[in-house]
C-alpha cells in the first residue's frame, strides 16, 4: 500500500484555471508528480465519456478545475461540467467505487496557490482511498 | 418518440457478471433522441463496464456497435458475424430492440439495457412527458387535441373527477390535471357543449386489451 502512486487526470479550462496555473508556476508552486494536466477550451466541453475514460485506462482519480460560476467566460461551462461530474460520481457509486475519486473545483484567475493546493488535495485524497482494483 | 431510461448499472453488471465478451448495442432512433441509447450512451455504458472489469479484476472485452434502428430486420442483419463474437449483448434500444435481436439470433444471450417508459416528447431539455398510450383509435380531436387516455391518471373519458384541484391531479401536485386543461381549452374555443354530446363508449379492442397487436398493409407486403 505504501508504494501506491496514484495517477490522477486533471482537466482545467483555458481561462480562469489556466491563469491560476500560470500564477502558480510563477510562484514556483508545483503540481505533484502523478497528476497529469489536460487543458480544455472550456470545462463545458468535457463530456461524461471524457471523465470515464481515464478511470478505464488506469487513472485512480479525476478532477475538473474551472472558473467560478459568476466568472465563466462561456457563462455556464463549469455548471455543465459539475453536472457531468455528478453523473460520473453516480456511475462510480453503482460500481462500488468511491465517488470522491472525481471532483469539480472552481477557482478564480489569480488563485495560483489554490491551483497547486487542489492538486495536492486530490493526491492526498486518492492516496488514502488506495487503488481502484483493491490491490 | 419512444422514451426510455437507462437501467441502473448495478442491475446491468448483475445481469452480465458471468460473461466475458459483451456487446453494447445502441440504436440511432428514438433512444438516441432521448439521450439514452445512441452511440454516445453506448460509449458511456461500455466504459462503465470496463471500469467495473478493472475494479473486479475481470478480463472483460466490451464491444460497441450502434445500428440505424433495432426495429427493422434489415439493420439487425448487420449484426451477422458480429453477435457470434460475443457471450452477451446488452441492447440499449427500446424493448423492441432486444426482442428483434433475440428473434434473429436465437442462440445469442440478449439483455435489455434500458427501461422503456412511454410514448411522448421532450417538453424541455432533459424533461420528457407522456402523450400517447397507443389505444389504436385516436380520439384527441374530441378533447381539444389533448389525450385523456394517456394524460389523465384514470384515463377518464368524461372528466375531470372530484380529485382535480387548481389544475392539478389528485395523485400528485406535480401532475397536471389534463381534464382541467381540456375544459379550459374547450371553453376558450367556445366548444364546451361538444364535451356534453353523447359519444358511444370507446372500444378498447384496438388497444392492448385486445391482445398483442400487429398490422398488415397489403400495398407494402412483398
Ligand atoms: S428500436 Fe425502439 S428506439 Fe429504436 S427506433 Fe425503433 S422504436 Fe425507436
Ligand atoms: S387517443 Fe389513443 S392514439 Fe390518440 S393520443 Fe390518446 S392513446 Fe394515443
Amino acid at each position: 500500500m505504501s508504494e501506491f502512486k496514484p495517477r490522477i487526470l486533471a482537466f482545467y479550462c483555458a481561462n480562469c484555471a489556466s491563469s491560476a496555473a500560470n500564477v502558480s508556476e510563477s510562484m514556483s508552486l508545483g503540481v505533484p508528480a502523478g497528476v497529469k494536466m489536460v487543458q480544455v477550451p472550456c470545462t463545458g466541453r468535457i463530456e461524461t465519456l471524457h471523465l470515464l475514460k481515464p478511470f478505464e485506462e488506469g487513472a485512480d482519480g479525476v478532477y475538473v478545475a474551472g472558473c467560478q460560476e459568476d466568472s465563466c467566460r462561456y457563462m455556464s461551462g463549469i455548471l455543465k461540467a459539475e453536472k457531468r461530474v455528478a453523473q460520473v460520481k453516480r456511475i462510480l457509486e453503482e460500481l462500488d467505487i468511491e465517488p470522491g475519486r472525481i471532483e469539480t473545483f472552481k477557482l478564480s484567475a489569480g488563485k495560483g496557490f489554490r491551483f497547486a493546493e487542489i492538486a495536492s488535495e486530490m493526491m492526498k485524497r486518492v492516496q488514502e482511498l488506495g487503488p481502484i482494483s483493491g490491490g | 418518440m419512444i422514451v426510455a431510461e437507462q437501467k441502473p448499472i448495478r442491475e446491468l453488471v448483475e445481469m452480465v457478471k458471468d460473461f466475458q465478451k459483451i456487446l453494447v448495442l445502441g440504436c440511432k432512433g428514438c433512444v438516441t433522441v432521448c439521450n439514452v441509447g445512441g452511440a454516445k450512451e453506448v460509449g458511456v455504458l461500455a466504459s462503465a463496464l470496463r471500469i467495473w472489469g478493472r475494479k473486479t479484476g475481470r478480463d472483460l472485452q466490451v464491444g460497441e456497435h450502434t445500428l440505424e434502428r433495432q426495429c427493422d430486420p434489415e439493420y439487425i442483419e448487420e449484426l451477422r458475424g458480429i453477435v457470434g463474437e460475443y457471450d452477451a449483448v446488452i441492447s440499449i434500444a427500446c424493448g423492441v430492440g432486444p426482442q428483434f435481436v433475440s428473434e434473429r439470433y436465437p442462440t445469442a444471450r440478449v439483455f435489455p439495457g434500458v427501461n422503456t417508459k412511454f410514448m411522448g416528447g421532450a417538453v424541455a431539455h432533459g424533461i420528457w412527458s407522456e402523450r400517447c398510450a397507443g389505444c389504436g383509435q385516436c380520439v384527441v380531436h374530441y378533447f381539444g387535441g389533448l389525450c385523456p387516455i394517456a394524460r389523465c391518471s384514470k384515463s377518464l373519458m368524461n372528466g375531470p373527477c372530484g380529485g382535480s384541484a387548481d389544475g392539478r391531479c389528485e395523485i400528485h401536485k406535480e401532475v397536471e390535471c389534463i381534464w382541467d386543461t381540456i375544459v379550459r381549452k374547450m371553453t376558450e374555443q367556445g366548444r364546451l357543449n361538444e364535451l356534453i354530446e353523447f359519444k358511444p363508449p370507446k372500444s378498447w379492442t384496438t388497444a392492448r386489451d385486445g391482445g398483442p397487436r400487429s398490422m398488415i398493409r397489403e400495398e407494402l407486403v412483398k
